[in-house]
């Protein structure tokens, strides 16, 4: 198996969307090719850092999105790199026609920047919680869709998306400080699922801030005699199918967890595979196909089923269907 | 090929007229009218206005055409062909599985030429901005000429475009909006008033010059005044006729979206023949 962590520590809280704002630095840094495209949010989703570093190659659009994103568009087709950034509910969805043509059709490498995705964007509510980008953007043609598991594998994964991928990307990311627990060493590559701990009872996949959730329940699972395999999902499209079949092979039971709804998203891919490699029992943990509130990010995460809790209750559910073969 | 006379000019335009109903009677499906209110303008660009080099259609110092109303596909594969960067016998496949000339342009199928893959209305200008953008940054003398429907302009999309081009002084950037008035629905100004029009544009800071668009004495010097201006984008007011150079069709917006009849193919090309 790839990359085994054996141990995770936290190295202090720190919100996703900073290191996808340092990542675009590094990348701008390292490509003068790269250039970024605002629509008014810029310090808010970080592209402050590179827009405070190289003024002249960032645009200020204002509160148009749409115009945002066939502007990144007719960037790209000039051989420059945009990066567009604002919240996931417009970045992803108020602007979908022009991603879908303007960017997916033209094939065109635009690096789109989701922030403030997920229920854990809190009190602003339902309006500004992105929920459905995944679903979105996983269906459109060459779109690669990745999200970071903390704000170490943002910078990395977006300095990467800039620098080293080619084609439309989407990179979602939110707004609270999260546990920052991965190393700037952990091989990345956007094609490989990492395997962040063995265990052949069950898998649990996660993805994005859940993937910290996901190993604080294994923990406490290993505790109750359960050794639960986690495989952190940071690329969502193009998928590993291989480290997928591989664990529902030999594990028999995958739960996956993802702050966005449950249809469409993240196990929605994940079931796709498995169904067509080797079905086995799933539990899908995510939005249940409702709108957020207004809340602090803890109490929603509890209340809609997306934390380590929930991934507890949701593998005793499926080893009983493991073992009863339901 | 560059062509200086009026009278060459019509006789291209006449041409690819023909050529649209051709291909339009040949496909079954597909937008006469607005692919003949914008051949004069099509015309003129490919044979007069554009920089351009057919043998090397992604040269980079080129003018760059992007056309935002990808329903006059026709025209446009037309002209391209006219000017060389296709056999114009392929203009035979238009709409037909596997061919390059899609319904609406797309890049992905290979045919020389086209810039943009559009067709859903009020994308092309965002673009457009985007590509003069970059062609200020890096100091390029190439122009962005863009292609608008009237009807079009009734996209949100399009005024948040129209504003950055101007908030950006973008003078690399020319609008050639196809104002003939109607759309599927009707006239443009029953269906959603977009005039006073001009006015509109000034109040986004663009520089505003209206013409006849089927007249090459007035079309041509517009576009070369609007290439030439400095310190606001350009927008070209083309007033066109929809179906113009068939009389029989001209302002009908039923002729929208339809091709001729098979019938009717001969009959529009003795028209056309008797009109050019």
């Amino acid at each position: 198996m790839k990359t085994p962590i054996s141990e995770l520590t936290n190295k202090g809280d720190k919100p996703t969307r900073h290191g996808f704002g340092e990542g675009v630095l590094e990348a701008a840094k390292k490509n003068q090719k790269v250039v970024g495209v605002g629509a008014d949010i810029t310090g808010s989703v970080k592209m402050n850092l590179f827009a405070d570093a190289f003024p002249k190659r960032f645009y200020s659009l204002g509160i148009a999105e749409q115009n945002c994103m066939g502007v990144a568009a007719g960037l790209a087709q000039e051989g420059k790199v945009p990066v567009f950034s604002t919240y996931g509910v417009f970045s992803a969805m108020r602007t979908t026609d022009f991603v879908r043509i303007s960017v997916c059709y033209n094939a065109l490498h635009v690096v789109i920047g989701g922030a403030h995705a997920g229920i854990s964007v809190g009190p602003d509510g339902a309006t500004h919680q992105a929920l459905e980008d995944i679903a979105i953007m996983r269906s459109l043609p060459n779109m690669t869709v990745v999200s970071p598991c903390d704000a170490t594998q943002a910078k990395i994964a977006t300095e990467k998306a800039i620098n080293a991928l080619s084609g439309p990307v989407y990179i979602r990311f939110g707004r609270e400080a999260v546990p920052d627990f991965t190393s700037e060493d952990l091989p990345f590559d956007f094609n490989q699922a990492q395997l962040f701990r063995h265990g052949n009872d069950l898998t649990i996949i996660a993805t994005g801030h859940m993937t910290w959730e996901a190993m604080k329940a294994a923990q406490k699972l290993s505790k109750q005699g359960m050794e639960a395999r986690v495989i952190n999902l940071h690329t969502i499209k193009p998928i590993d199918k291989e480290t997928i079949r591989q664990a529902a092979l030999e594990t028999g039971a995958i739960v996956t967890i993802e702050e966005h709804q449950v249809h469409g998203g993240m196990g929605s891919a994940v079931a796709e595979v498995v169904v067509k490699e080797h079905p086995v029992p799933m539990e899908m943990l995510g939005m249940p196909d409702c709108f957020g509130e207004s809340g602090q990010p803890d109490e929603l995460l509890e209340k809609y089923g997306m934390s380590a809790k929930k991934i507890e209750e949701a593998a005793q559910l499926i080893l009983t269907r493991k073992r009863d073969k339901i | 090929m560059k062509l200086d006379k009026t009278e060459d000019l019509k006789v291209k335009a006449c041409e690819i007229r023909k050529d649209v109903v051709r291909s339009l009677g040949i496909a079954g499906s597909g937008h006469l009218g607005g692919s003949l209110s914008t051949a004069d303008i099509f015309t003129a660009l490919y044979f007069n206005v554009l920089n351009h080099n057919p043998q090397n259609p992604s040269w980079p110092e080129r003018d760059r055409l992007i056309l935002s109303i990808g329903h006059v596909a026709p025209v446009y594969y037309t002209a391209l062909a006219h000017a060389g960067y296709f056999p114009k016998d392929e203009l035979k496949t238009l709409r037909k599985l596997g061919s390059r000339l899609q319904g609406h342009p797309g890049r992905e199928h290979g045919l020389p030429g086209i810039e943009l893959s559009a067709g859903s209305l009020g994308q092309g200008l965002s673009v457009a901005v985007g590509r003069a953008i970059a062609g200020k940054a890096d100091n390029r003398s190439w122009t962005v000429f863009c292609i608008n429907g009237d009807g079009e302009l009734q996209e949100g999309s399009i005024w948040e475009a129209a504003m950055s081009a101007g908030h950006y002084k973008l003078d690399n950037l020319v609008v050639i909006v196809d104002r003939n008035r109607v759309q599927i629905d009707g006239k443009t100004e029953t269906v959603m008033r977009i005039e006073p029009l001009a006015d509109k544009w000034k109040a986004f800071n663009w520089n505003v010059i209206e013409c006849n668009g089927h007249n090459f004495d007035e079309l041509i010097p517009a576009l070369n005044k609007a290439r030439d201006f400095k310190g606001k984008p350009s927008v070209v007011i083309a007033n066109t006729i929809m179906g113009k150079g068939i009389p029989e069709i001209e302002g009908d917006y039923t002729w929208h979206g339809k091709p001729p009849k098979p019938g009717q193919v001969d009959e529009f090309l003795r028209i056309i023949d008797k009109n050019g």
